[in-house]
């Protein structure tokens, strides 16, 4: 090799690239981090979820320290048309003691403090700064080019966590082509409330403890689709994510679906009178187990949203992002005993992370955006139909209860056919096997 | 040549907000800045560091968080920061902070050699007093050139230099002896696009904290006990409140009625009976 300013560098300073350059930090390895932003998390108002268990391993007890909002001990799923919603969901006191399940964090903050600890372990973070391209001689990855002047610099192996655009592994030919029938916009706002709102207003006691409510259903207008609200301390992260060519299919902006979310009925109550402190629109990759790419090369590995680690059924994406740049750094280290950085090598990453919850939990779902594309209906029409069973049940009108029933089968019949409902039962188990 | 450059860190400007109760300024929140004008001090000492050789240290009192303004001062090509930092400056005001600014910059020469130029920007946007460089510059009796737009023919070998003064009603152009304390405006040049090695170098340098202990500063100078300075009130100026439209069908109409409405002021000028 010809020059050499550092062992690893990586590229992008959110959870995928902050694990790996800490892990390899850790091991005495000298990493540098790339980030474009004024500092990490400054481009980032994800107030959002997320999960201890892969920063836990990594930090341990992390929480103690680290700013984040709330504790979840309850987590809702509505289903939601234009006037009504039925309702699920899980409070328990096992998420409510240490080491918890989850949190809510504003990510501008917590990414933040996630970098000091990144440099307080020994890597060098510059931000400010936008890698450009990677340079490659004889077919290997040596390095990168930034835009500022004097710009290059050279490693053993650059790790890519440059989020869902990934620049570095499109033109590295890494990337399968996205089709917008993939990719969901998201928008979403931080509406401040008082502690106390908050607290009355999604039944909490206590202000370390939080609700989170996924939202879907006939509300979307068969768009394929999800909503949330999150609580932070004194405000409420509420946002929408809905497939790009639904977007377009449906003439819709996501901005007016945002606004007419905050006006339901059903929501309006718990955000009414909060003012919006911050806007946000990104895109998330929901392409799932298909579109993830082949994730390294000579001497380069791709780790977190730049890889389409993203399972929107369950809103994971950061944890998938920490994971899979521990692995990545773990491979380098691996890779160092034998001084080959090779694709060959490398490529016992994806191998790795095959074994692991990361791309299982994506595996599992994988026929699911194909499934949902065809048949956007199990959306609206299952969802619609128990909210109206539910609503036929609840309400007291003379009607006898053996006729409400025999009403609600006569719907389901006349809605679905049971031989369509068992056909649709079919294909899901099918899909999901 | 060894350039010292003095920085404030100050809350951006842009991001402040007024509490119009209490008539203070919400501060919470509000990310910190290198104090616009010390920018282009850095620059300035930087190019001519690349120029004719030589180091640039930079120089920031504020409280622990000031090292992010002088990490920022070491990315855009500062050599050696120093973070004046200590409980007895707690309270200071131009006076205290000139004097203690002062005892610091005589431990850098201590540490890092004779300066041939001191930096300060113009003024600072959170005090706006225009008081601590000349406050510095006293102390050191050495020449104080305000106001500089441009620097020309620094001679290294005699040790003088041109400075371009910005004033009311035009430019002067003074030559100076080094050492010198210069304070500039924005003007003076446009910030580059700093290039990544200095950016690596400041990430891994760290900044040298001065104290009282390790400084020979005294404290019956420092301190709220010690700055003659009583801020009285602070308050933000009423709001303008918009201009009044005189309408009517006639010239002389409109010049009447607009007369009518002057003219009492026009009265106590004294400009008529
Ligand atoms: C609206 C929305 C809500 C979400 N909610 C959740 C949630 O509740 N829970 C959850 O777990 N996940 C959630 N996700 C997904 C989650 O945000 C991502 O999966 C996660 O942030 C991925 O981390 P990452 O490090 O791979 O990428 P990112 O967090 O996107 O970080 C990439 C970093 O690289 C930098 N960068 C990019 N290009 C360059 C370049 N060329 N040069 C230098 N730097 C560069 C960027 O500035 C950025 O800091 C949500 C996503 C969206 C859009
Ligand atoms: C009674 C009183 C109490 C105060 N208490 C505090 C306090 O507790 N904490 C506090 O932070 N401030 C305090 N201040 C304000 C602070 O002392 C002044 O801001 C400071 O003296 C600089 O004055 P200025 O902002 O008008 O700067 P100017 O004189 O307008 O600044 C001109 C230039 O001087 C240099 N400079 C100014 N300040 C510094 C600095 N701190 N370090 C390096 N270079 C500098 C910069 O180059 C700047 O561009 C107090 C002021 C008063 C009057």
């Amino acid at each position: 090799m010809s020059k050499k300013d550092f062992d690893v560098i990586v590229v992008g300073a959110g959870p995928a690239g902050m694990a790996a350059a800490y892990v390899l930090a850790k091991a005495g390895v000298d990493v540098i981090v790339i980030e474009r932003g004024k500092f990490p998390g400054s481009k980032n108002v994800m107030g959002g979820i997320f999960y201890r268990k892969p920063m836990d391993d990594l930090i341990p007890e992390f929480y103690k320290e680290a700013p984040i909002e709330r504790h979840i001990v309850e987590q809702r799923m509505w289903l939601m048309d234009d006037v009504s919603h039925f309702s699920m969901g899980i409070k328990t006191q096992k998420h409510n003691s240490e080491p918890y399940n989850c949190f809510s964090v504003l990510r501008a903050q917590f990414d933040k403090w996630f970098s000091k600890k990144v440099v307080e372990a020994g890597a060098l973070l510059i931000n400010e700064t936008v890698v450009t391209e990677p340079i490659v001689e004889n077919g290997k990855v040596v390095g990168v080019r930034t835009d500022r002047p004097q710009g290059d610099l050279y490693a053993d192996c650059v790790i890519a966590a440059d989020g869902v655009q990934s620049f570095l592994a499109k033109s590295l030919g890494l990337r399968k082509k996205i089709t917008p029938n993939k990719v969901a916009l998201g928008v979403k706002e931080i509406i401040g409330l008082s502690e106390e709102q908050v607290n009355d207003r999604f039944g909490i006691k206590d202000s370390k403890e939080g609700v989170t409510i996924e939202i879907t259903g006939p509300f979307l207008k068969g768009m394929e689709g999800m909503a949330w609200m999150y609580t932070n301390k004194n405000s409420v992260s509420i946002g929408i994510g809905v497939i790009i060519d639904d977007l377009i299919n449906h003439n819709m902006n996501p901005n007016d679906l945002l606004e007419s979310l905050k006006n339901h009925p059903s929501v309006l109550p718990l955000i009414e009178g909060g003012e919006t402190r911050e806007y946000l629109a990104h895109v998330i990759p929901e392409g799932g187990y298909k579109s993830v790419p082949r994730m390294y090369a000579d001497g380069f590995m791709v780790a977190g949203d730049a890889a389409m680690l993203v399972d929107s059924v369950h809103r994971e994406g950061s944890n998938l992002a920490v994971e899979s740049g521990k692995l990545a750094a773990k491979t380098y280290l691996e890779a160092r005993e034998s001084g080959d950085f090779s694709e060959k090598t490398l490529s016992r990453y994806q191998e790795k992370l095959e074994e692991t919850y990361v791309l299982q939990d994506l595996r599992y779902y994988k026929n699911l955006p194909e499934l949902l594309e065809e048949k956007r209906y199990l959306l609206t029409e299952y969802p619609q139909f128990l909210i109206d069973a539910m609503t036929e049940i609840y309400t007291v009108d003379g009607v006898p209860k053996p006729e409400k029933f025999r009403k609600i089968k006569g719907e389901l019949k006349s809605r679905f056919g049971y031989i369509g409902l068992a056909k649709d039962l079919y294909t899901i188990w099918r899909k999901l096997r | 040549m060894h350039f010292l450059v003095f920085i404030k860190q100050v809350p951006d400007a842009a991001q402040v907000r007024v509490d119009y109760e209490t008539g203070t300024l919400i501060r919470e929140g509000v990310p910190a800045i290198i104090n616009p004008f010390d920018k282009h001090a850095i620059e300035a000492a930087v190019r001519l560091k690349n120029q004719f050789g030589g180091k640039v240290s930079v120089v920031c009192m504020g409280p622990p968080m000031a090292e992010d303004a002088l990490k920022e001062a070491m990315s855009m090509g500062a050599d050696k920061a120093f973070l004046l930092s200590d409980r007895i400056f707690a309270g200071s005001d131009t006076l205290a902070t000139s004097y203690a600014l002062w005892a610091a910059a005589k431990q850098i020469i201590k540490e890092e050699g004779p300066v041939d130029v001191f930096f300060a920007g113009k003024q600072a946007i959170d005090g706006d007093t225009a008081q601590t460089g000349p406050g510095i510059a006293t102390r050191f009796n050495v020449p104080l050139i305000t106001y500089v737009v441009d620097i020309k023919n620094v001679d290294p070998e005699k040790k003088t230099l041109e400075l371009v003064r910005l004033l009311e009603s035009g430019q002067e152009v003074i030559q100076t002896t080094m050492p010198c304390f210069l304070t500039v405006e924005e003007e003076l040049n446009t910030l580059s696009y700093a290039p990544l090695p200095y950016l690596i170098r400041a990430a891994k340098t760290s900044v040298k904290v001065l104290n009282s202990k390790n400084t020979e500063i005294e404290a019956e100078y420092c301190g709220l006990k010690n700055s003659p300075t009583k801020v009285r009130k602070a308050f933000t100026p009423p709001k303008r409140e918009r201009g009044e439209m005189i309408e009517g069908d006639s010239v002389d109409g409109i010049i009447n009625q607009l007369y009518e409405k002057i003219e009492p002021v026009l009265k106590t000028m004294g400009k008529v009976q």
